[in-house]
């Protein structure tokens, strides 16, 4: 079992969680989230004063899925949240030592 | 201009600026996070350069004269009007006319959200006031309009039909926003949608009773229909959607209640007794359907403008042909169908109104395709997605 976790343009919101569902998983947790990556900043404007924000929004995805499907989840989130653009996000990938249905019981595969 | 009258009209005036803030708070609520501080900038810019207009030029071509269909040049930059004439009567009129002017433009604002140039809109607002607003203004107000005989005490047709029917071909050639309708685009901030509701209600009554020009029994009695008929709209909106969606929504009650006050507008100072319910309970009831229209008929009216302010504002104006009451008032305008003037007058609210929205659609259309065709209406794929807060004025409302 893997975690993967996605930093995306927030815009890419909806796009994103439709093709995963579309790619079989059910399953996701999503958060609203700041930081910067090589795209940095931006800079707003009060009463004249220019101001850099260097944190600007995000969307993070987190997904937990079995090793066979990751690949093919990795291309869909790679297509869905691309414009091109710096800023675009990242996706990385870690192992899930246990997993547990906290309703059930359940743990492993059978959990996700 | 009597002491009493003066001091009325010009606090109503007050309630009326007041509007349009609390415009800006009930469609930027409605809005998404990343757009609120654009929605607020749209309603705000109408106050910056509607009151310039209105001074220069707009008061004068709507009222000065006694042409059927425009004013004339005679109070350019208002020259002539002085304050020792009327205990300074005009003046106060001015004013108070100068904030429906503004209110007008920003109506059509919640149409347009999400998706708009600012510097587009920049330039519609005064011009579609000078030729849009202005001569239906005088159509209705001193025009071949309100001659014929047809009523519009406040601005049923005059402001809400006409933005109503604006918003609609606005949005015609703006086009839908990304991902409508099926995201669903819910509001960020339903709390900011329940302030603004209650400033609207609040300078509601500066609006319908305030177009008395007099502190009078007919003030009184517009005063006691905005209270009435809003609560009617409020609360029969919310029971038709408890009823058919399952739970009474904040939404509803906020958008219940506008619709009845944009109902009872053209007819405040006309109606008594248990009209401002019905007028109020039928705008309510339809109202609530209406708003359903736009996903029909695939038109993307994002704050429901059409659905609230054209079709609320043409309830209000055709039962008028109903409800008039001139007797009550001891007045000298026309009998509605209950009160044995047959269906004379409901012909003229009919007349009046389908004037004013042929006109409105037509210029409007024509302005919003200028634009689009010179500098453009549309804000690009990346500033949308971005939002315009950001985009459009370097600001964002949360941190």
């Amino acid at each position: 079992m893997k975690l993967i976790t996605a930093i995306i343009k927030p815009f890419k919101l909806d796009e994103v969680k439709e093709a995963l569902k579309a790619a079989g998983v059910t399953g996701m947790t999503v958060s609203e989230v700041r930081g910067f990556g090589r795209q940095g900043g931006h800079s707003e404007t009060y009463r004249g004063a220019e101001y850099k924000i260097d944190f600007v929004p995000k969307v993070r995805f987190e997904i937990v899925v079995d090793d066979n499907v990751v690949e093919s989840v990795i291309a869909s989130i790679k297509a869905a949240a691309s414009t091109g653009k710096i800023g675009d996000g990242k996706i990385w990938v870690t192992s899930v030592d246990r997993l547990v249905r906290i309703r059930t019981g359940e743990e492993g595969s059978s959990a996700i | 201009m009597e002491p009493a009258s003066l001091t009325w009209v010009l606090v109503s005036a007050a309630l009326v600026l007041f509007m349009t803030p609390g415009l800006a708070f009930f469609y930027g609520g409605m809005d998404r996070g990343r757009n609120v501080l654009n929605m607020l900038m749209m309603n705000l810019y109408c106050v910056l350069i509607i009151p310039v207009v209105w001074m220069v030029l707009g008061y004068s071509l709507s009222q000065g004269g006694s042409g059927n269909w425009i004013g004339n040049f005679d109070w350019f930059f208002l020259k002539d009007i002085g304050v020792l004439e009327d205990n300074g009567g005009q003046l106060a009129t001015i004013a108070f006319l100068g904030m429906f002017a503004a209110i007008t433009p920003a109506l059509i604002s919640g149409a347009v959200a999400d998706r708009m140039k600012f510097s587009a809109w920049a330039i519609f607002v005064p011009v579609w006031s000078l030729l849009v607003y202005v001569p239906v203004f005088k159509w209705v107000y001193g025009g071949w309009l309100g001659d014929r005989g047809s009523l519009d005490f406040a601005g049923g047709t005059a402001i809400h039909v006409n933005a109503g029917i604006a918003a609609l071909a606005a949005v015609l050639v703006l086009g839908k926003r990304k991902g409508w309708p099926q995201e669903g685009h819910p509001p960020h901030s339903m709390p900011l949608v329940m302030i603004g509701t209650g400033i609207l209600w609040f300078g509601w009554f500066g609006f319908n009773a305030g177009s008395s020009l007099a502190a009078s029994g007919q003030a009184a009695q517009a005063f006691m229909n905005t209270f009435l008929a809003a609560a009617a709209a409020g609360l029969v909106w919310v029971i038709t959607e408890w009823l058919r969606d399952g739970k009474p929504t904040n939404l509803g009650a906020a958008s219940g209640i506008v619709s009845g006050l944009v109902a009872i507008t053209p007819a405040a100072g006309y109606v008594s007794g248990g009209a401002p319910l019905a007028i109020g309970g039928i705008a309510g009831l339809v109202c609530c359907y209406a708003v359903k229209l736009k996903s029909k008929a695939g038109y993307d009216d994002a704050l429901d403008v059409v659905g609230v302010h054209l079709v609320g504002g043409l309830v209000g104006s055709l039962l008028i042909g109903f409800f008039a009451n001139p007797e009550f008032f001891d007045g000298s305008f026309g009998e509605g169908l209950f009160y044995g003037g047959g269906a004379g007058l409901l012909g003229e609210q009919a007349l009046a109104n389908l004037a004013a929205m042929v006109w409105s659609f037509i210029i409007t259309f024509g302005i919003m395709l200028v634009l689009k065709k010179t500098i453009g209406v549309r804000v690009s794929p990346q500033d949308e997605a971005d939002g315009l807060d950001y985009s459009q004025h370097a600001e964002s409302a949360y941190h």
